[in-house]
């Protein structure tokens, strides 16, 4: 079906001409250092990094939700990518009814996801239930996905009983014991190494499973994410490096983030294979999770995605992205070009959902996640002198 | 005169003062301890040697535990690792890229997986990039997810403390940095049987535990250690020497001082000391100190760390807190001054039997 582009034959001497090294300057003799297996030269070039291609970005849907790599369509069956859809939009219903009740100061902060439903229900879809996930803060649609409740999201925002945190965090700090995804935690990065050290045990006891570990590419910039990668790659540890590349980390833009071609081209410096793609594109998201995982478990490596994509959202209930991103760039994001645009673009099409489901669903999922928040919000705070 | 005075403070060997050997002559003199005739049969092992025997015990009991960092595979730049990639296999003894941030936070995913993980740093200097995933991360693991997570397997073992040429980044002591974070366990032996029953203490106690190892003692401390699996307690001190009339705190290489001093006290002075290792640093035996403290009601604490915000202001704020009314005289800390670790004044910096001396005078003048 969808085959990963492997070697291209003398891949080495194609790359070093790209690199503008000329043919006849290469393959002089094999260099005998340690250090690199290359071959000596008689050029002095150096690889000057805007000269060198950037690495393009895989995708199936365009911005409007219409194949255009029908090869490369999934071929979801109608209940599966209904129910994929169904999930990211709850998601989004959640994060505007919980964004808002942050406004009214009945919880104390909250992180939407808006615009990065695809990368969170496309990859969480691609894994397996026991393949363990260290998100990094705005990934609560892989907590949906695999079966946490927005009511238990809401306990843990109120910081409840109820709470399997036991009241100990901010709000969106969720622990997912029950659904194989480790505890977010504030500092960024740091779930990356430790992401790493989990695949390397895994790896001792089942061979067809990995770690999956989400962080932003601000994140990317922490020394964690470096060490965790190059660790990654010299101890052959299964795990699937997720980026999602959505434009900002707070007020950062990227360009002040990094200066090479995003996050994937790191991985090739680490000796890790590195695929790009459109993150906002479910299909896209889906295939290269997919392959990706089957890459990581065969071959026992790691493996680094970029999905590119955009917060739409400000990055929390502390920020407001107005003061450094323009209205009409955000409202692109929002409106024209949303995943979740694209999905329901395509199931429309193929009439497999229309305007009344999705007003029923939209209304019902409301209903869910208000009666939810009623009961969190009334249910008793922990007691600190109960053991548990 | 002065300088050969100060010189010959510095050498054991009265008479021939040369730099040669008072910069080799270690501060001290390490006396092999009687092991406990109840744990059998014994072989004689340095420091190093009876880490390197804690680790082969705790791998071949447990079969997950692994044990990785920088150069531990052909045996460790100090030996502590030593054979044990031919006994258990690559797998579970590796070598890591030089990261300790890596390390640390690698070891947290491992023990977070079930895995029992011992992670080494190479010097405790170098512990301070994997400072984050120490303190906001194995630290706070099981806290923060309600006991659903916890990275207790792990330990975390590094070299501490002077070694008589390591200035500022081979003698480092930093046991309060870690002190001051709840979550973490710090402990430090005296010598090869407290190395080897504290480290498997460590390695199985379920939270996530830093081992210093005091380098000075890898080669020069050696004494018969039982063979058997024993481990000595976490968070109990160990009265070494009994006394009635000043009690001594230290831990590691120091408390070889305190136990020469305590002897040239009885000599000299008629003074009789109490000396106390200490051996966890968090969470410590306060009972102990205290029981001794309102015994004595003179107290000293001595550690090679710097003075302000060292350890022993943690024990001489709970001493006074709880030993008020017994104490007649103040509690006395003789410690590493407030400077990084020198290299040829290390003879000064160090809490020597000297200055330890003079603090036991002090005590017993005050009143």
């Amino acid at each position: 079906m969808i085959q990963v582009a492997r070697k291209v034959k003398n891949f080495g001497a194609f790359y070093q001409r790209a690199l503008g090294f000329h043919h006849d300057s290469v393959r002089d003799e094999p260099a005998p250092y340690p250090g690199v297996k290359t071959e000596f030269t008689k050029e002095m070039r150096f690889i000057l990094p805007e000269e060198v291609p950037t690495i393009p970005i895989y995708r199936v849907l365009n911005s409007q939700g219409k194949v255009i790599n029908p090869d490369h369509d999934p071929g979801f069956e109608k209940e599966d990518l209904v129910e994929m859809y169904k999930v990211m939009v709850k998601t989004s219903i959640m994060d505007r009814i919980l964004y808002q009740s942050q406004r009214q100061g009945r919880i104390s902060f909250y992180m939407t996801n808006f615009g990065e439903e695809a990368t969170q229900i496309g990859s969480a879809r691609a894994l397996k239930f026991k393949d363990v996930v260290f998100p990094q803060y705005r990934e609560a649609g892989v907590f949906l996905w695999r079966g946490y409740t927005p009511l238990e999201c809401m306990h843990q925002c109120f910081g409840t009983s109820k709470d399997f945190g036991k009241g100990k965090q901010m709000p969106v700090h969720y622990t997912g014991a029950k659904v194989n995804i480790q505890a977010v935690s504030s500092p960024l990065g740091t779930q990356i190494p430790q992401a790493a050290g989990y695949a390397y045990a895994l790896k001792q006891r089942d061979r067809d499973a990995c770690a999956v570990c989400y962080f932003g590419e601000g994140a990317a910039s922490e020394g964690d994410c470096h060490s965790a990668m190059n660790m990654a790659a010299t101890l052959d540890c299964p795990i699937m490096f997720f980026c999602r590349n959505n434009g900002y980390a707070i007020s950062t833009a990227t360009k002040d983030q990094y200066r090479g071609d995003g996050i994937a081209s790191r991985g090739i410096g680490y000796g890790i294979p590195a695929i790009r793609f459109d993150g906002n594109d479910l299909f896209a998201v889906y295939n290269a999770t997919k392959a990706a995982r089957k890459l990581c478990v065969e071959e026992q490596r790691p493996v680094v995605l970029e999905a590119m994509t955009y917060r739409v959202g400000h990055h929390s209930t502390s920020d407001d992205s107005t003061a450094y991103r323009s209205v009409d760039e955000v409202k692109h994001w929002d409106t024209v070009d949303t995943p979740i645009n694209r999905i329901r673009n395509y199931l429309t099409g193929r009439a497999w959902w229309d305007e009344t489901q999705e007003k029923e669903f939209r209304s019902n999922a409301r209903g869910e996640i208000l009666r939810g928040f009623k009961e969190a919000e009334n249910t008793k705070l922990p007691n600190p002198l109960l053991a548990t | 005169m002065l300088c050969r005075k100060l010189l010959g403070r510095c050498a054991l060997r009265k008479g021939e003062v040369t730099l040669q050997n008072v910069r080799t002559a270690a501060h001290f003199t390490y006396l092999p301890q009687t092991p406990n005739p109840a744990l059998g049969d014994t072989t004689k092992l340095n420091m190093f040697q009876s880490i390197n025997n804690a680790m082969d015990i705790a791998m071949e009991k447990d079969s997950s535990a692994v044990l990785f960092g920088e150069d531990v595979a052909f045996g460790g730049v100090f030996r502590c690792s030593l054979g044990l990639q031919d006994k258990y296999g690559s797998a579970r003894v590796f070598n890591t890229p030089l990261t300790e941030q890596g390390i640390i936070g690698f070891g947290i995913g491992v023990a977070a997986a079930g895995t029992t993980a011992i992670a080494e740093i190479q010097f405790a200097d170098y512990i301070f990039p994997g400072f984050d995933q120490l303190v906001n991360e194995a630290a706070k693991y099981r806290y923060r997810s309600g006991n659903e997570y916890n990275c207790g397997g792990l330990t975390v073992r590094a070299p501490w403390g002077a070694v008589g040429h390591g200035a500022l980044y081979h003698s480092q002591s930093p046991e309060a940095f870690f002190a001051h974070c709840p979550g973490l366990k710090v402990v430090i032996p005296r010598g090869p049987t407290q190395a080897k029953g504290l480290l498997l203490s460590c390695i199985r106690d379920q939270n996530p535990c830093i081992f210093f190892e005091p380098k000075i003692l890898y080669r020069i401390a050696a004494e018969e250690v039982p063979v058997t699996d024993y481990t000595i307690p976490l968070s109990q001190a160990e009265v070494l020497r009994e006394g009635s009339d000043v009690t001594m705190i230290g831990w590691g290489t120091v408390v070889h001082v305190l136990l020469e001093v305590a002897q040239m006290a009885h000599d000299e002075l008629g003074v009789s000391c109490e000396v106390i290792d200490l051996q966890t640093i968090m969470p410590y035996d306060s009972e102990t100190i205290e029981k001794s403290v309102k015994k004595t009601g003179k107290a000293m604490v001595v550690h090679e760390a710097p003075l302000t915000q060292g350890f022993g202001a943690e024990l001489a704020a709970r001493l006074q807190e709880e030993c008020f009314l017994h104490l007649e005289a103040p509690i006395q800390r003789v410690t590493g001054w407030d400077t990084p670790f020198p290299y040829i004044y290390e003879p000064f910096y160090l809490p020597d039997k000297w200055r330890c001396f003079d603090t036991v005078k002090k005590l017993v003048d005050y009143m």
